[in-house]
């Protein structure tokens, strides 16, 4: 062995802290790297990716539009993740709660009732919950792995929502496009800037992350999650209930997730199509992961990852580079995060290699 | 010993050290085993006596010191090179694979050819020849404790060892079992296989051992040959002063019934699992009954089934007081007034990477520390500052992590916590297993103390010696099922070793709490 | 129902079987070390389109095969280096890799998307193929489907016949028993992944250079997640992986059942897309609710982290 990690004493505070911001040098650094071995200059680069996106206010405005449905699902994922509940298939509760949102809109397209835009909240965070519920039924009745489960039923609603919008839902006057109608102004989120598209779903977003740090450092059930995560035995000892964990978990990161749908569809898109959400809900768990799992980090964390998305854009635009690129840079920082948390627990040494 | 007055040592160790961030668990060890010896490393936990024989067996490699085999000096790099050499270990939680066969598990130990059914022939050559029966082709998990430590001796043993390593090998095995293990043992050393014996028992090194190296704190504190000596005066050597002696005090009779367990028959889920068969017995208030046993026949399905861990179907076959809690959630049945203190301390009894404070939280939160649904974390503190200062936990205050304690202080905090929430019974599983001498005579004491305020307690345990110290009844648990009742002071350890192998007098069984004499 | 129609339904059946059958054995035996891999989707990904480039450059599938398994292993090099010598949560440290790699390929891949691959002629058995009916179902296959059975036969053999295999298996039940009794249980992980890797690759070599033939993003369409739930399936015996993939197999061809069927039934091309990913979800149900099985089979240190004393 040339590396040896030897435990610490007690984890460091600091590392906790500075792990993420090392993940995210080094993945600026790897960036670099990419660029270069793809021909092109670094500084330029890193100049598209990273700093045009926010040049102007409109690119702020855009940063914080993306970040919102990151926020809303990563702090819901968050919940489940702190008690181990892995839920991965925030993106089709995502798909889902736009869905039953977007059928309110449909159903009473031109009502004029202020009741619509709050109902189809409600509906998206419902239909995102029914989605959550399926793998938290079958794991806490049946034992099934939520993973799994979770994630086989985001291509089923990949496919419920093409099957919609190429079939009954599909606009009859959209020249075959496959999408619905457009949805009507009171159907639509309130703009908060005029000439921007950043939409009142940033409140529920960012109240979500206060509604959620509250739940996780100071009240009693989020205790009881947290215990759940960290041992299972404990938990149990203690008598906290194992499947209400579960279907708290589920519950909440679909609720969050559906919600996140509505601000795409009710938000900058305004219709369902087949391209509701460019990865959101997986995309979320990274910032979940980068975030610390905790509401203030995954505040950061989703700007961040917005980011990533714009440069991903830009990237296309002006370095003629594809925009999967951002889902590269996504990855990365991911594995880099798991990679430097290693410290937190562990002091690394180097060692010579010991002659016999 | 069988060789003539000058003869190379075995094995030599000479300042041997390995230091880990939080301890130092080995201080410069010298360490001397002549050929034929049966050498006693002595020490109370966390002595180093196991991080010592890991460095034997190159599990773990010192930090300074020389390791001398028959003369010459070596390094052993691991435990394949050990066996090599000719060291066999068995180890005290076993390095054994549940789900494979016993010619798997030996196979997986041994060089050479892959010929499982030549091995099985072995295997039973070995057993017979040093009476230590076991079928080779049986699934692991499948086997008894007892059982399984056969296998791991008969691994060794077909390597030819000339030095084996037993890590406290008694504390799974019935006192007539010890008595064969004893056998088996001199037998091999007469035949001139060097055996080193770690344990912390004094009684059974002056029996066995031709040798003692006593550690205490990482250090040698002196040799010495168990026969010339007294316990007392091994007992000084260990821990630095006279063991602490419990004062048991008279029970009193007849307080009410608190725990009651009436025809619980439960089977498990877990295929390793053990069923439960007709459990019967009753703790009244102001007394301790203790559960006698090996490992592996119940124990923890039966803690289970009275914790409400493990969910049962009939209401009545556990009552607290009167109430019938079969079906009640262990947070229900903590509300009737029963506290536990589980066996496995970091990770069921704390949670190891949480602070003490909200450690206190997992059992004791309903002594004011909620608020509508939210958490009073200054209520909590100062319990666990009460905790901390009352049961003596050494630790960096009531922000440390469950972690970073010893065990002993671990526990003392675990066992403070439950009998600081006043409960009217109060369960413990192994209460002081792996605790130092300090700690664990501490922990005894509150016990009978809390005895003596009228508390119910149930102590399931596989120390014979701390069962008698503290308990005014005993019973036994073998196969799933409980022994009768029998006051402590009417019985002895041959008679309770007899019933832990699953032979009691069966006609009186049926009632749980029948004086059987 | 003619006979040729059983016959391509057979032959269609095995064709969607043969991928899943190669990255589920690759992951039973990274799950049989007690590691849970959960990139193979990823993994699969970048095979792919590793396979596909090298077979579009040089013109030569099995070049395309070996780079698909050469990308693999690098892939799953990374997860090792990540869950293994660092420690990391497996779980969080297979997503990572499963997002990477579906990244990675897309990004990769993005220059092929337009490329076609000349379809490769299948490698007829002698004799075997005339049996009727089954002949040209079973055995005018490609080669890599033959590779999947030669494979499911090594695999069953090295797990239960040979000594390698069995130390293999005492490092899934426990770790700390394998060390200490000298077996350098990162090391035997760490080449249980790299396996599972390379047969990630492979399978998603297969998808690119011979099932479709040719490069889009998210061609590999959740058959690495399948995948791994064939290893619940199939309760981690080799045998079962290969019925639970024909079944999956199956599923995945329904459409043509139900074309060739005849059938008026209007049924909607999104249900019986469906149909693969729903069954996923049944099986687990109907496997995991017995707790007991899972217990019995499943190695008993699955996703949990080791760290050598040392």
């Amino acid at each position: 062995m040339w590396l040896r990690f030897e435990p610490r004493a007690e984890p460091s505070r600091l590392m906790r802290y500075l792990s993420p911001i090392i993940a995210v040098a080094l993945m600026l650094a790897s960036g670099m790297v990419l660029f270069m071995l793809l021909g092109k200059s670094p500084m330029e680069g890193f100049k598209v990716f990273f700093l045009n996106p926010l040049k102007d206010s409109y690119g702020v405005a855009e940063l914080f539009l993306k970040a919102t449905p990151l926020m809303l699902c990563a702090v819901g994922l968050a919940v489940g993740f702190r008690a181990n509940v892995w839920n991965i298939g925030a993106e089709g509760q995502l798909l889902v709660g736009a869905l039953a949102g977007g059928w309110l809109a449909l159903h009473f397209e031109g009502s004029n009732s202020p009741l619509l835009l709050p109902g189809m909240i409600v509906a998206g965070a419902l239909g995102g919950m029914l989605w959550a519920s399926i793998p938290a039924l079958l794991r806490t009745r049946f034992n099934a792995n939520e993973i799994l489960t979770s994630l086989m039923l985001v291509y089923i609603a990949e496919l419920m929502v093409s099957w919609l919008v190429h079939g009954p839902w599909k606009d009859p006057d959209g020249f075959n496009f496959p999408q619905t109608k457009l949805f009507t102004a009171k159907a639509l989120l309130p703009v908060l800037m005029p000439g921007t598209r950043v939409n009142a779903a940033l409140f529920i977003a960012i109240a979500a992350l206060i509604a959620g740090w509250v739940f996780m450092n100071r009240s009693f059930m989020g205790y009881q999650m947290k215990v759940a995560g960290q041992a299972e035995h404990a938990s149990r000892y203690a008598g906290f209930s194992a499947k209400r964990s579960v279907w708290l978990g589920m519950l909440v990161g679909g609720g969050m997730a559906g919600i996140a749908g509505i601000s795409e569809v009710a938000g900058p898109i305004g219709q369902i199509t087949e391209h509701i959400s460019p990865g959101y809900g997986f995309a979320a768990m990274i910032v979940a992961f980068v975030g610390r799992l905790s509401p203030v980090g995954i505040f950061f964390a989703s700007l961040l990852m917005a980011l990533l998305y714009m440069g991903g854009e830009q990237a296309q635009q002006y370095l003629n580079l594809p925009y999967s690129i951002s889902k590269v840079f996504q990855g990365m920082l991911l594995f880099f995060l798991l990679g430097s948390d290693v410290f937190i627990n562990f002091r690394v040494r180097l060692l010579r290699r010991i002659n016999k | 010993m069988q060789t003539q007055a000058p003869a190379t040592p075995r094995l030599l160790i000479k300042g041997a050290r390995k230091a880990y961030p939080a301890v130092v668990a080995n201080d410069g060890i010298d360490l001397t085993v002549m050929p034929g010896e049966i050498h006693a490393v002595l020490g109370e936990n966390g002595a180093g006596k196991s991080t010592l024989m890991k460095i034997i067996y190159g599990v773990i490699r010192p930090d300074e010191g020389e390791l001398h085999w028959e003369g010459l000096r070596v390094s052993v790099a691991n435990p394949a090179q050990a066996r090599a050499l000719g060291i066999g270990m068995v180890f005290q939680h076993f390095s054994l694979f549940e789900t494979l066969t016993v010619v798997q598990n030996v196979a997986l130990a041994l060089p050479g050819k892959f010929d499982l059914a030549s091995l099985a022939t072995r295997i039973e050559e070995v057993s017979e020849r040093y009476g230590l029966p076991v079928d080779p082709r049986r699934l692991v998990h499948a086997l008894s404790v007892g059982e399984r430590q056969r296998v791991e001796i008969i691994r060794c043993l077909l390597q030819n060892p000339k030095l084996l390593i037993l890590d406290e090998p008694t504390s799974v095995l019935t006192p007539q079992a010890v008595r064969k293990l004893f056998e088996t043992l001199r037998q091999l050393a007469a035949e001139g296989c060097s055996i080193l014996y770690i344990s912390h028992k004094l009684d059974e090194i002056q029996e066995l051992c031709h040798t003692a190296t006593v550690l205490r704190g990482g250090k040698v504190t002196g040799t010495c040959t168990p026969s010339l000596e007294t316990p007392q005066t091994m007992a000084r050597m260990m821990i630095g002063e006279d063991l602490p002696v419990c004062h048991h005090g008279e029970p009193e009779d007849g307080g009410e019934v608190r725990l009651r367990i009436e025809g619980l028959s439960h089977a498990t889920e877990d295929p390793f699992g053990t069923h439960l068969k007709n459990i019967n017995l009753t703790v009244r208030s102001g007394e301790i009954l203790g559960i006698a046993g090996v490992s592996g026949n119940g124990q923890q399905e039966l803690l289970k089934a009275i914790s409400g861990e493990e969910p049962l179907t009939d209401r009545r076959a556990i009552q607290i007081c009167g109430v019938p809690v079969g079906r009640l959630s262990p947070a229900g049945r903590r509300s009737l007034g029963m506290c536990f203190v589980p066996e496995e301390r970091l990770g069921r009894g704390a949670v190891p990477r949480l602070t003490l404070t909200e450690n206190i939280l997992l059992t004791a939160y309903r002594k004011g520390m909620l608020f509508a649904g939210l958490i009073r974390f200054g209520v909590a503190k100062r319990f666990a500052e009460d905790c901390i200062a009352r049961f003596d936990v050494k630790c960096g205050g009531a922000g440390s992590e469950a972690k970073s304690l010893s065990g002993g202080n671990l526990q003392k905090f675990i066992v403070g916590r439950e009998i600081m929430q006043n409960p009217k019974v109060l369960v413990l599983a192994q209460p002081t297993w792996g605790v130092d001498v300090g700690a664990a005579s501490f922990i005894r004491r509150s016990l009978l103390e809390l005895r003596n305020s009228g508390t119910a307690i149930l102590v399931i345990s596989e120390e014979l010696d701390e069962l008698f110290e503290i308990c005014d009844r005993l019973t036994v648990i073998a196969k799933g099922s409980l022994s009768p009742t029998i006051v402590t002071s009417e019985t002895g350890v041959e008679e309770i070793g007899i019933w832990m192998s699953g032979l009691w007098p069966s006609s009186e069984a049926s009632e749980g709490d029948s004086h059987v004499a | 129902m003619d006979l040729s129609f059983f016959t391509s339904i057979l032959f269609a059946t095995i064709v969607a079987g043969t991928p899943l059958i190669i990255v589920a054995l690759g992951e039973l035996v990274t799950e049989k070390s007690g590691v849970l891999n959960l990139g193979a989707e990823g993994t699969m990904s970048v095979g792919a389109v590793a396979a596909f480039a090298v077979a579009h450059h040089t013109g030569n599938p099995a070049l395309g095969i070996l780079a698909g398994m050469a990308a693999g292993m690098l892939m799953s090099l990374i997860f090792a280096f990540s869950a293994l010598t660092l420690v990391a949560n497996q779980v969080a440290s297979g997503l990572a890799l499963s997002i990477f790699g579906i990244g990675l390929a897309a990004f990769v891949g993005k220059p092929y998307e337009s490329v076609a691959l000349a379809s490769v002629v299948p490698l007829k058995i002698p004799l075997l193929h005339r049996i009727p009916v089954i002949g040209p179902a079973f055995f005018e296959q490609q080669a890599l489907v033959y590779f999947s059975w030669v494979m499911l036969a090594a695999v069953a053999w090295f797990l239960y016949r040979s000594r390698a295999g069995l130390i293999l298996r005492a490092v899934g039940e426990s770790p700390v028993a394998a060390h200490s009794i000298g077996y350098k249980v990162v090391r035997i992980r760490y080449q249980a992944v790299l396996f599972g890797g390379a047969m990630a690759g492979i399978g998603g070599a297969f998808l690119s250079v011979f099932y479709t033939p040719m490069w889009v993003e998210g061609m590999v369409a959740g058959r690495g997640w399948i995948a791994l739930a064939l290893v619940v399936f199939a309760t981690w015996r080799p045998l079962r992986v290969m019925v639970g993939a024909y079944l999956f197999g199956g599923c995945m061809v329904t459409q043509m059942f139900v074309q060739g069927s005849g059938m008026k039934i209007n049924i909607p091309a999104q249900f019986l897309s469906a149909l693969p990913y729903a069954a996923t979800v049944l099986v687990l149900v109907l496997i995991s609710r017995n707790r007991g099985t899972i217990r019995l089979n499943s190695p008993a240190s699955l996703g949990q982290p080791f760290l050598p004393d040392a």
